[in-house]
């Protein structure tokens, strides 16, 4: 009965897939996890770079480091529904807010004082419950054919004129735009912000991040680009020089616009491996984290033990950077609010 | 037409009337139930858990604005259209492939439903390398129908492959027409399968963050990630997330007036015999033409954005060699989620439609609401249950698996579903009668006549996993890598060209279980010949 031959055939391939499903999930329910020599780091940063910094900790203390990537935000709900039983030793991001909306609720450890001393200490928490690793900068990318340089705004304000209608490209839903709304906010008050934001609103595209909005400006789609640096780097490292048809462009300085954005790492206070996550936070701060940092294709800016970039950015110590700081930033619930208030979100 | 869809004898009045043997299977039936509800109730006990946390203050502003009323507008519109075209897109498909001799059909049984296996990103990307400018309504609609008709195809198909020609015959007989045949006669009895796939696009689409992804169209579940992303409130999302779970609420009992009480059993008591195929006579060209576009625009713009990456990216390279370990590993994941789905879906469905009753039919229902929540809701569910209860499971293969299932029951249950209808028990009752035992009953006779809705209910499932984020990177073994989580980590860093392979490989695995669905319904239709 071939009938039956198939169906008996089909059975036994689902019975066979479900059983070497269900002992793979023996073999890789991680034996080792309670080894003291191993420690699970939850990473929001940059894959590639995340894996050369392990790399460069593991040769260095035998430590072996188990890396979960996601987007922060989401790292960051996993981590509060986790509460004391989360498996993540230290948590690494690519901003501050999600680290300083942590700390508030009490579930970092703070950071060893000698630690905190790598990195200037403007650029980590004040309470110091997690450090600055590296940072980077926002600015305006724009469409080389469609716009000259000359024609650029000199503020991050004056994308809300009228004559911007239809030009520009922005992404309200990322972790990056919220501290633009907070410096504005602090610098100009927050009738000036509200007012931008619905300006802004009027003549923009909405994008859903900001590989899109940088991919969008290159091919033409927008004008101009609200982003962070390393964006337009790593598009051109993708689509090589002859596919870029943008550029960036620097705010004037101290322009609420020109505005460092830090990306930070911290101890989760659950942790029963403090020293060894202790040792992964010193080692990504150290002068040879930080060197891996300064080579990466990242393109971020090493910010800790006095280590220069060797990529091609505008030297660090050229950045006019608007006066905000990283309590300014706080855990960005505020800019929240004003965008959705206004409906952009 | 209620001769063509002859009300069995009340359903509920056989449980207590029949053999002593039979009550078994009720039984299991019920456990099985029961645990597929429990299943689903996991994540929305979270859920409604975590919406009575926050502040009422809250809840009104982020509630009361004029952007939720756009957004919920937007949602519904989308919901609406896209649901019409892939229901008519999905049927016409379906029928073309299934009872008619166009060329090249095990092709297109396999080209048809690969649109699920591609993730948002590279659709997103395909089109807007080719446009651009497409965004708004329009834009979404075009691109979700493109991307959701499978859900309608596949059951459909399989509908359509299970189904008695008697009725059609009769029809014939009685003076319709060839199309009002099918109008009356065929759609009536494929209808639990077209519903049901209806039923999966309309609730996939209130929770879907794929259209604002792919061309910039915000809908209702914006609003929900921007309190997850950057308001790091759980409880104001999930508070958010209840509007679709009443949105859905609503729209499983519309479906349910829809589909109303007729039940599509086969007319006769005879052996399983594959409808004719139709010629399409001066139809094959337009109709070759309709499913080359579809093809083309739903398949081919998305695998031209792959091959481009792989010829232009900077990142191109030979791909390493865990790539092979990945693909099992989704291959395995997928596979199990799969099985088990199924495995819960024929439960629920047996006794939704054998066993109709209030309790049954709640249940039913209850199995299609993960479709309409967001994943990252359902799977926070889990984290803080398994946190809480099972922390041994927590982040292990079987979390995911069951993470999976319970994301993809309604899949399972809309292709199991019609395949249920369309058996009678009274085939049942006389293998029983002949004195067989329950089990080799179920496994000679039921299982058969299952098949191919098993399959469809397989296939959908294990496409659906082996492409599924969100839940995977919150609950996948560390260490364990799938191709959806590599490409998500190349691409977001712009790494297109070394992502690429893994989209293929994701796009390549969809094709298997589609190829075995094709191979067997074909198969059953020969030996029907016989």
């Amino acid at each position: 009965m071939p009938k039956r031959k198939t169906l008996a055939a089909l059975s036994l391939l689902i019975l066979l897939a479900a059983a070497t499903a269900l002992t793979a999930c023996g073999g890789t329910s991680s034996s080792s996890s309670d080894s003291t020599n191993t420690i699970t780091l939850y990473n929001g940063q940059h894959e590639q770079t995340t894996a050369k910094l392990v790399a460069g900790f593991e040769k260095q203390t035998q430590i072996k480091v188990k890396v979960r990537s996601d987007d922060e935000d989401v790292l960051g709900n996993q981590i509060l529904q986790e509460g004391s039983s989360s498996p993540a030793d230290v948590f690494y991001t690519e901003n501050t807010p999600v680290l300083e909306d942590l700390q508030e609720k009490g579930l970092l450890a703070p950071i060893a004082a000698s630690t905190l001393a790598a990195v200037p200490a403007k650029y980590s928490s004040p309470q110091g419950d997690w450090v600055g690793v590296s940072a980077r900068v926002s600015v305006l990318v724009y469409n080389t054919s469609q716009i000259k340089p000359s024609e650029l705004p000199s503020s991050i304000l004056e994308l809300a004129q009228p004559k911007w209608k239809g030009k520009v490209g922005f992404a309200p839903s990322e972790t990056d735009f919220q501290p633009l709304v907070t410096a504005i906010t602090k610098l100009d008050g927050v009738a000036a912000a509200e007012k931008w934001l619905k300006g802004l609103q009027a003549n923009s595209m909405v994008y859903p991040d900001n590989e899109t909005v940088v991919a969008q400006v290159n091919n033409g789609e927008s004008t101009v680009g609200i982003i962070n640096h390393y964006y337009w780097y790593r598009l051109r490292d993708e689509v090589g020089t002859s596919g870029m048809h943008s550029a960036l462009h620097y705010y004037a300085p101290h322009d609420p616009g020109y505005l460092l954005n830090v990306s930070g790492a911290a101890v989760l206070k659950s942790s029963s491996k403090q020293a060894a996550a202790q040792k992964f936070v010193a080692f990504i701060v150290s002068k040879a984290g930080q060197e891996i940092l300064a080579h990466s294709h990242s393109y971020e800016y090493p910010i800790g033990s006095g280590v220069l970039t060797a990529q091609p950015l505008k030297p660090f110590d050229q950045l006019q950077l608007a006066p905000v700081t990283i309590a300014d930033l706080g855990n960005g619930h505020a800019p929240l609010e004003l965008e959705q208030k206004l409906g952009l979100l | 037409m209620s001769t063509f869809a002859p009300s069995e004898p009340a359903a509920s009045s056989g449980w207590a009337r029949t053999w002593a043997g039979r009550r078994r299977w009720p039984l299991v039936s019920i456990a099985g139930g029961v645990l597929a509800a429990g299943l689903v109730l996991l994540p929305l006990v979270f859920l409604i858990d975590q919406a009575l946390q926050p502040s009422w203050g809250e809840i009104e502003r982020l509630l009361l604005r004029h952007k939720t009323a756009v957004l919920l507008w937007n949602t519904v519109r989308l919901a609406f259209a896209c649901t019409i075209l892939c229901a008519a897109i999905g049927v016409a498909a379906a029928w073309c492939v299934e009872r008619t001799t166009l060329p090249g059909r095990r092709w297109w049984a396999v080209a048809l439903v690969l649109p699920l296996g591609i993730p948002d990103f590279v659709v997103g990307f395909g089109w807007v390398s080719l446009e651009p400018g497409l965004h708004g309504y329009l834009a979404a609609v075009l691109i979700m129908t493109l991307s959701l008709y499978p859900l309608v195809y596949l059951p459909v198909a399989a509908a359509l492959g299970g189904i008695d020609p008697a009725l059609e015959e009769v029809g014939r007989s009685l003076g319709l027409d060839p199309w009002r045949a099918f109008w009356r006669v065929t759609l009536r009895q494929i209808a639990p399968a077209v519903l049901g796939g209806c039923l999966l696009v309309t609730l996939g689409l209130l929770a879907e963050y794929g259209a604002f992804e792919i061309v910039q169209y915000q809908t209702f579940t914006v609003a929900i990630f921007t309190e997850f992303n950057l308001g790091f409130d759980t409880a104001a999302a999930c508070a958010l997330s209840l509007v679709l779970v009443l949105l859905s609420v609503a729209v499983l009992g519309g479906e349910l007036a829809l589909s109303g009480r007729g039940r599509s059993l086969r007319s006769g008591a005879g052996a399983r015999r594959p409808a004719p195929r139709v010629s399409l006579g001066r139809w094959k060209a337009p109709a070759l033409v309709g499913l080359i576009a579809l093809s083309g625009l739903g398949l081919g713009v998305p695998i031209g954005s792959l091959v481009y990456w792989l010829v232009r990216g900077g990142s191109t390279t030979l791909p390493p060699a865990s790539i092979l370990t990945d693909t099992w590993h989704t291959a395995e994941l997928s596979a199990a989620a799969a099985a088990l789905a199924t495995a819960l879906a024929v439960p629920v469905t047996a006794l939704a439609v054998r066993h109709r009753n209030r309790v049954t039919l709640l249940i039913e229902r209850l199995a299609y609401l993960p479709q309409a929540l967001p994943g990252l809701v359902i799977a926070l569910g889990l984290v803080s249950f398994s946190v809480r209860y099972a922390l041994p499971l927590y982040q292990s293969s079987l979390e995911l698996i069951v993470a999976y299932a319970i994301l993809f029951l309604p899949l399972a249950v809309v292709g199991v579903r019609s395949a249920m209808a369309q058996t009678s028990s009274s085939l049942e009752e006389a293998g029983r009668s002949l004195g067989r035992r329950p089990v080799v009953v179920w496994w000679r006779v039921t299982l058969p006549l299952l098949a191919p809705g098993l399959g469809a209910a397989f296939a959908l499932v294990f496409i659906s996993a082996a492409t599924e984020l969100t839940a995977t990177l919150l609950l996948h073994p560390t260490g364990v890598n799938t191709l959806a989580t590599q490409f998500w980590a190349y691409t977001s860093g712009f790494s297109y060209g070394a992502a690429a392979p893994y989209a293929a490989l994701m796009v390549a695995i969809s094709a298997v279980p589609a190829y075995l669905l094709s191979r067997r319904m074909l198969t059953l239709a020969r030996m029907g010949q016989r």
